[in-house]
């Protein structure tokens, strides 16, 4: 109980810090908006799959990183195929003030943690997504996931799953993996593949048969791919 | 500060009422094709413990359990902190479309559940979860949970009856499923921390090629396994 009652007063003195330095957040004479900060914890759960760059944003609800059974914009195919995040979030930025790039690949095994924020609103939601670099355009991300009503120091934990950008056909060939395994081409504007962005079917990898492919058994995967951990900060 | 306040209230809730003892009543179904479960150990402990954390290393009794099913360790470990814990209550294996259903009654501040069971036949394949909170309210509520690599050993799918830690090969297929004579699918464990299991490949060749499993038999689709908890 002692050691509750310490935790109990470092709250406190926390909070009056906390309560002593609000509500100027944003540095300016205008104290009508509400910054609001979260933490991005993105770990990678696969054996054998970098994960490129997250293109991460904060955003409203006339936004979205892509729809299920729809057409991948642009920039998505670019992450997807090749693990360039540069265009995703030049598209998001044209919605959205709050787009973050990742620190670099994530590795299997690894994470990667981002701070982003944006003013407080209602519609708040977050959305990021990273490629399977030993794939041809496969990618797990998140799609717009609400974090308006979280309170400060809670947390919200999501497995991710695995999607086919669909403008990329799953041919597993070295001349199109941009990862490790292949050490081939990344983007490529023509669609050859679906152009629907549905859930990823998995790998085949030549240990199953697949004539021509540069994927061997490691490189398989079962959902989840990642996890993410969001931290409300303030 | 709107958004400060509630935080504060939510802290000082949580400090100053403790959750109470609660009767559970637990079960666990194999959601699998093949795969068996070694004996269950099913754990109500504080927060902060963990039988497993993905992107961590496995502790050397975790280890004994996804390469062996041995749970004493782990079970050892986690009364050692004060856990409330249930071993084995399928008594001996669960097989594929199996349930088992046990009461557990966690005292207070043991208010997360963690559960493991070695996956058969598999390297280091367990079925897992990590840290669920607890609900307090009455009532039934319904988990998915995914099968994990311990990152301990190559899943080469060798059935040779290796399952003390350290000793490449797969201790023995329960559904007698497996075939004999297999080079071996792998000699490597490419990511050495727990995560997310690739599943098994298997082949088609009962007294050779690469897998002594059988890949029509002995392939999985996360989740490996449903828990039901409800709330007395």
């Amino acid at each position: 109980m002692e050691a509750l009652k310490t935790a109990a007063i470092a709250v406190l003195a926390t909070g009056t810090l906390l309560l002593a330095g609000c509500p100027n957040n944003d540095n300016d004479d205008n104290d009508t908006t509400t910054r609001v900060s979260y933490e991005v914890t993105v770990a990678n759960l696969t054996t054998s799959q970098p994960m490129s760059p997250l293109a991460a944003v904060l955003h409203g609800g006339s936004y979205a990183m892509w729809t299920i059974g729809s057409s991948a914009s642009s920039g998505l195919e670019q992450l997807a195929e090749a693990g360039d995040n540069t265009e995703l979030l030049a598209e998001a930025g044209s919605t959205s003030d709050n787009v973050m790039s990742g620190n670099g690949l994530i590795l299997p095994g690894q994470s990667d943690t981002i701070i982003i924020e944006a003013d407080e609103a209602t519609d708040l939601a977050l959305s990021f997504a990273s490629m399977l670099v030993n794939t041809n355009d496969a990618f797990t991300g998140l799609n717009a996931r609400s974090v308006a009503s979280m309170e400060v120091d809670t947390v919200q934990t999501v497995n991710l799953r695995t999607y086919d950008a669909g403008t990329e056909a799953n041919s597993e060939s070295a001349a199109t993996i941009p990862g490790p395994a292949g050490g081939g081409e990344g983007y490529n504007p023509i669609r050859d593949d679906n152009d629907a962005v549905r859930g990823h079917p998995g790998v085949v990898t030549s240990a199953d048969g697949l004539s021509g492919s540069a994927l061997a058994e490691a490189h398989r995967f079962d959902n989840p791919t990642a996890r993410v951990t969001i931290t409300r900060l303030q | 500060m709107r958004q400060l306040l509630p935080g504060l209230v939510a802290a000082g809730a949580l400090i100053t009422a403790p959750v109470a003892a609660q009767d559970l009543t637990i079960s666990v179904t194999n959601l699998t094709h093949g795969t068996y479960f070694t004996p269950l150990l099913v754990t109500a402990h504080a927060s902060g413990n963990h039988l497993f954390q993905t992107g961590q290393a496995a502790s050397a009794n975790l280890q004994a359990m996804a390469e062996g099913g041995d749970i004493s360790g782990l079970s050892a470990d986690m009364t050692a902190i004060g856990a409330d814990n249930v071993e084995n209550p399928a008594a001996d294996l669960l097989g594929p479309g199996a349930s088992t259903s046990f009461n557990l009654t966690n005292s207070a501040g043991n208010d997360y559940l963690s559960l493991t069971a070695m996956l058969l036949p598999t390297n280091d394949g367990f079925v897992g979860l990590d840290s669920l909170s607890i609900p307090t309210t009455p009532g039934t509520y319904s988990y998915r949970l995914n099968a994990y690599d311990a990152g301990t050993e190559a899943n080469n799918e060798v059935i040779n009856g290796g399952g003390t830690p350290g000793t490449l090969g797969i201790p023995a297929d329960p559904g007698a499923a497996g075939g004999t004579g297999a080079t071996g699918v792998t000699t490597t464990e490419a990511n050495p921390v727990v995560h997310i299991h690739r599943g098994v490949l298997g082949d088609s060749n009962a007294t050779g090629g690469s897998s002594d499993l059988d890949s029509s038999v002995h392939r999985w689709l996360n989740p490996v396994a449903e828990l039901m908890i409800t709330v007395n």
